[in-house]
């Protein structure tokens, strides 16, 4: 029973941008060993629910457990892994090897202001190893694909040992024969690991097949549950949802996006 | 040269300040430059205009002020302009870059209200401008000596928080890291060492010792590591350079050090093409 203890718990969560609320009465538990998907269209307040989770914004009302800590009390931050949705978006021109930015993972490791340890090398391979760029250690990260640097952010994330590992719309600028891939990869560091992953995304079509719970949001939350009852949530619900029509198209090898 | 070196005290006090601002102003540059952040050297290097002239407009009207180093008036007033950026930046959280702009306005305003107080332009302002050789003293040595170490202790302790917030922010306090802390160090670090520079480099051309030789380093850099090296290795030799055109063809240091560097940043780029073009088989 202690494996499904409670990673994330959101309480009565409300949050507003000026006088626009984004999220209303958000109810969420993400159980140890869980891999969610948070779907939702564009400024349904996926991206502000993870900044809340991730202390980047200010509660405003309600409550966010994390361990089973109150959020402001939580200061265990080496448990939680973010690859942001901005990630991709960095400055490509910054003169930085693929080395430096994966261990720039571990900046808080063994204390903010002590240079990195001797074995750093060793787990900056071991980290490169498990998104398969092992032999990416020394180029630019600038000079890579946005794949590529997607799974080095990754690595940067892993590199910490995180216990939940958040990712802000990782699949996008990614081509879609590599999406497959890319949550092979993640179910990979779930089942291995026993990594509880959160994930934001767009890809509706794919994603029942590949993670273990999902969540519809659109301000509210409309559907929160295991993937075969997500795959139960017709193409009405979903457009009716989404407030528009959606359509879901499933490729070969069940990569899908969404319409 | 090296004879007049070991001869006069105002040569070894020039050359040693000026090693010593070769080594800890493109360091700071680094990280200045990768955060898009290089003209807050240029606001503050105008505000500490203001903190000379004060001290210069002190020392005319009340003789007690006359032995104060205007170094110290200078430092007060750029690590004041590095907090009110800081704040300015927090008011205008859209328009972040408008604090550069207004800091440096204000600074070149006070300067012209206490110049103009202390009845026109006087020969030792010129050497704050611009920069000196005989100029430097050694108090001025001392002091670039004790900010030096403290800004490469500063650096060493928090290179890893600097580079990571100089890379992904966002990133750094989803880890926990007191970005805002840092950030404030930082500022204030820059803000000691454009006041410290203005001996040698000059109030107005201080600036460019902290991005041009970056500049040329982010050319060819394969790493940031490197990048570190290959700035102060350019920025040592722009200042070594400037200073014996400057003993030797009686000019003001700072012009010969800036054109040295930049000479520096012209020969990177002409190399850069050329293996462009090498590899490219065009």
């Amino acid at each position: 029973m202690d494996d499904r203890k409670p990673i994330v718990i959101v309480k009565d969560l409300n949050y507003r941008y000026d006088r626009d609320w984004v999220l209303k009465n958000i109810q969420l538990t993400v159980n140890k060993g869980d891999f969610l998907a948070i779907v939702g269209p564009n400024g349904s307040g996926k991206s502000t629910l993870l900044k809340l989770i991730l202390g980047l914004l200010k509660i405003q009302q309600g409550e966010i457990l994390l361990f089973g800590e109150p959020l402001e009390r939580f200061r265990h931050w080496e448990k939680v892994g973010f690859v942001s949705q901005k990630a991709n978006a960095f400055n490509k021109a910054f003169p930085a090897t693929v080395f430096e930015v994966v261990r720039s993972g571990l900046t808080k490791r063994n204390g903010l202001f002590k240079p990195y340890p001797k074995t750093t090398v060793k787990k900056v391979i071991e980290a490169l190893k498990a998104v398969q760029m092992e032999e990416f250690l020394y180029r630019n990260i600038g000079e890579l694909s946005g794949g590529q640097q997607q799974r080095v952010f990754i690595a940067r994330a892993l590199i910490g040992d995180p216990e939940l590992l958040i990712l802000d719309e990782p699949t996008v600028g990614i081509d879609t024969k590599r999406v497959s891939a890319f949550y092979e990869l993640m179910q990979k560091l779930n089942r291995e690991k026993g990594i509880t992953l959160i994930i934001v995304t767009h890809d509706t079509g794919i994603i029942s097949k590949k993670v273990s719970h999902v969540a519809c949001l659109n301000k509210h939350l409309y559907f929160h549950g295991n993937s075969s009852e997500f795959e139960q949530f017709d193409q009405k619900e979903l457009s009716s949802f989404y407030g528009h029509e959606v359509k879901i198209l499933t490729h070969d090898h069940q990569e899908g996006g969404m319409e | 040269m090296i004879e007049s070196l070991m001869k006069y005290e105002f040569l070894q006090n020039a050359f040693i300040t000026g090693l010593l601002i070769g080594l800890i102003a493109p360091i700071l540059g680094v990280f200045i430059v990768v955060r898009k952040q290089a003209l807050i050297a240029d606001a503050l290097s105008h505000i500490t205009l203001g903190g000379i002239a004060f001290s210069l407009l002190l020392g005319k009207f009340w003789s007690s002020f006359s032995t104060l180093n205007p170094v110290y008036g200078g430092m007060v007033f750029s690590v004041t302009g590095s907090l009110l950026i800081e704040k300015l930046r927090s008011v205008y959280k859209h328009y972040e870059e408008l604090a550069i702009p207004i800091i440096m306005s204000f600074g070149i305003g006070l300067s012209v209200i206490f110049i103009s107080m202390a009845d026109g332009f006087t020969t030792d302002l010129f050497g704050y401008l611009f920069g000196s050789v005989s100029a430097v003293s050694r108090v001025d040595l001392l002091i670039v000596l004790g900010i030096s170490m403290m800004v490469i202790v500063t650096i060493f302790f928090l290179y890893k928080g600097l580079f990571l917030l100089s890379f992904d922010e966002e990133h750094g306090r989803t880890m926990g890291l007191p970005s805002k802390t840092i950030n404030f160090i930082f500022i204030v670090t820059v803000a000691l060492v454009i006041a410290i520079s203005m001996r040698i480099v000059g109030i107005l051309l201080v600036s460019s010792l902290m991005t041009l030789p970056v500049a040329s380093s982010i050319r060819i850099a394969k790493s940031f590591k490197q990048m570190i090296f290959l700035s102060v290795l350019f920025g040592e030799i722009a200042v070594i350079g400037g200073l014996i055109s400057a003993y030797y063809l009686d000019l003001a240091p700072g012009g010969t050090i800036v054109v040295i560097a930049a000479f520096i940043l012209l020969l990177v780029i002409l190399y850069k093409n050329v293996q462009y073009k090498f590899q490219s088989g065009r």
